[in-house]
């Protein structure tokens, strides 16, 4: 299983995100970045993140993201 | 807002589109994005193949051709007509209404109600509600409702947010009165406040086009778009969808004391797999009795996508059998629909190309 960091990093392999404390902000996530790591995340913990928690506030950076994992179910 | 209608059917769905065929394997290089960026892109929302018309190709000529096959075919009499809707967001002109140019081009009746609706992606449950209410009348026997956009000429090609899933397409669907006492429910709801999340903002009276609505502007994300150009707030619509439309489906099953499973399909309109596939997920519905194929093979042509998924994926089944399906769109306005009907026995269901 991969880690989110290492899921971001296939995304956005120019930005170093474990260095930014908001992707967003920072321009590091546009929108269909967002539903890129979504579907990996679904397919990596084999989970369905609830299409009303795609959010940018839930992608903001990583403990908000494995904020939303442990929310959604994912062991991680 | 809720409907019900009785003894009332659809008896008919055709779906024309362009025969222009582009792949977005292609279409590619026209963003200024890195390509694997592009390629999971693809493969998350369903990019593939989408048809567009050529240019000059208008919502009346799609409208045209397809009804003249229906009269070719001895499938429908122009005379049988007695009402003539259009749904379409891309008319021929503001003035006359399109649907008069359709009738008038066609030759029809002089005896026809004739009218344009101005909706998006929720049009087709909207039309629907329209036209079963005009076979109220008594003069009113078969009613044509036409779902219609050329949307393709209004996105920019250098917009990777709106370009790459719009089509363009057709839908003819024709409705008539029923011998069977079925009951047909509609939910209906709005928003205006929310309107600018999916907007032409140029081109009407507020903002005329001019040379400087025309230009191409850097809207963030690397992408380019003019004001002359369909926007779409992506993320706010993909919001709007996962939180409105459940409770609305919820709400219309509830009001027909239907559950949930005894639903063969639920067409949705098709903006792509992505927001399909969450939205039956919230829903607890397999994906398979949500199709998503649309963009895909097609690409994204407002209200015309829910009677599309009808044809391409029940095709001849249609014509045999009577399934229970739900229907739902969601889009400009902000609008959100739902129908449940009982659909079936039709005398046709397909798909033509325009050419």
């Amino acid at each position: 299983m991969k880690s989110v960091l290492e899921i971001l990093k296939e995304i956005r392999p120019e930005f170093d995100f474990a260095a930014s404390s908001d992707f967003i902000a920072d321009g590091m996530l546009d929108s269909f970045d967002m539903v890129t790591l979504v579907a990996a995340l679904d397919k990596n913990y084999g989970i369905s993140i609830p299409g009303t928690d795609i959010l940018p506030e839930n992608f903001q950076n990583l403990q908000t993201i494995e904020a939303l994992l442990r929310k959604t179910g994912a062991k991680l | 807002m809720n409907f019900a209608f009785h003894r009332k059917r659809i008896s008919g769905l055709l779906t024309v589109v362009p025969a222009n065929e582009r792949s977005f394997i292609e279409e590619m290089k026209n963003f200024n994005f890195p390509e694997a960026r592009s390629l999971k892109l693809k493969e998350v929302m369903g990019y593939d193949r989408r048809r567009l018309v050529e240019p000059g190709v208008c919502v009346s000529d799609l409208a045209v051709f397809g009804l003249q096959h229906l009269f070719d075919q001895a499938l429908l009499k122009p005379d049988e007509i007695d009402a003539l809707l259009l749904v379409t967001q891309s008319p021929d002109h503001f003035m006359p209404p399109t649907s008069n140019i359709i009738q008038g081009r066609l030759g029809l009746k002089q005896d026809v109600f004739c009218l344009d609706i101005s909706q998006g992606c929720a049009g087709f449950v909207i039309g629907l509600i329209q036209g079963f209410q005009l076979l109220e009348q008594d003069d009113i026997r078969k009613v044509v409702l036409i779902n219609a956009d050329v949307l393709s000429r209004k996105a920019s090609p250098k917009d990777r947010n709106i370009n790459p899933l719009i089509g363009d397409a057709a839908s003819i669907t024709v409705l008539e009165r029923d011998t069977q006492d079925s009951v047909i429910y509609a939910k209906l709801k709005m928003d205006g406040s929310r309107a600018e999340a999916l907007i032409i903002p140029a081109g009407g009276m507020r903002m005329p086009s001019t040379s400087d609505t025309a230009m191409l502007e850097e809207v963030g994300d690397n992408n380019l778009r003019a004001k002359d150009h369909l926007f779409m707030d992506g993320a706010a619509i993909f919001n709007f969808v996962q939180v409105e439309v459940p409770p609305l489906i919820e709400a219309l099953l509830a009001q027909a004391g239907v559950s949930k499973d005894s639903v063969d399909y639920f067409f949705c309109h098709q903006p792509n797999r992505f927001m399909l596939e969450k939205l039956a997920d919230k829903m607890k519905i397999p994906h398979g009795r949500m199709p998503n194929n649309v963009v895909e093979h097609f690409g994204n042509s407002s209200g015309a996508t829910i009677p599309t998924a009808i044809t391409f994926n029940l095709r001849e089944r249609l014509l045999h059998e009577n399934l229970q399906v739900c229907l739902a769109g969601f889009g400009a306005g902000l609008t959100w629909s739902a129908m449940l009907i009982s659909l079936g026995n039709v005398n046709f269901n397909t798909i033509i190309e325009y050419k």
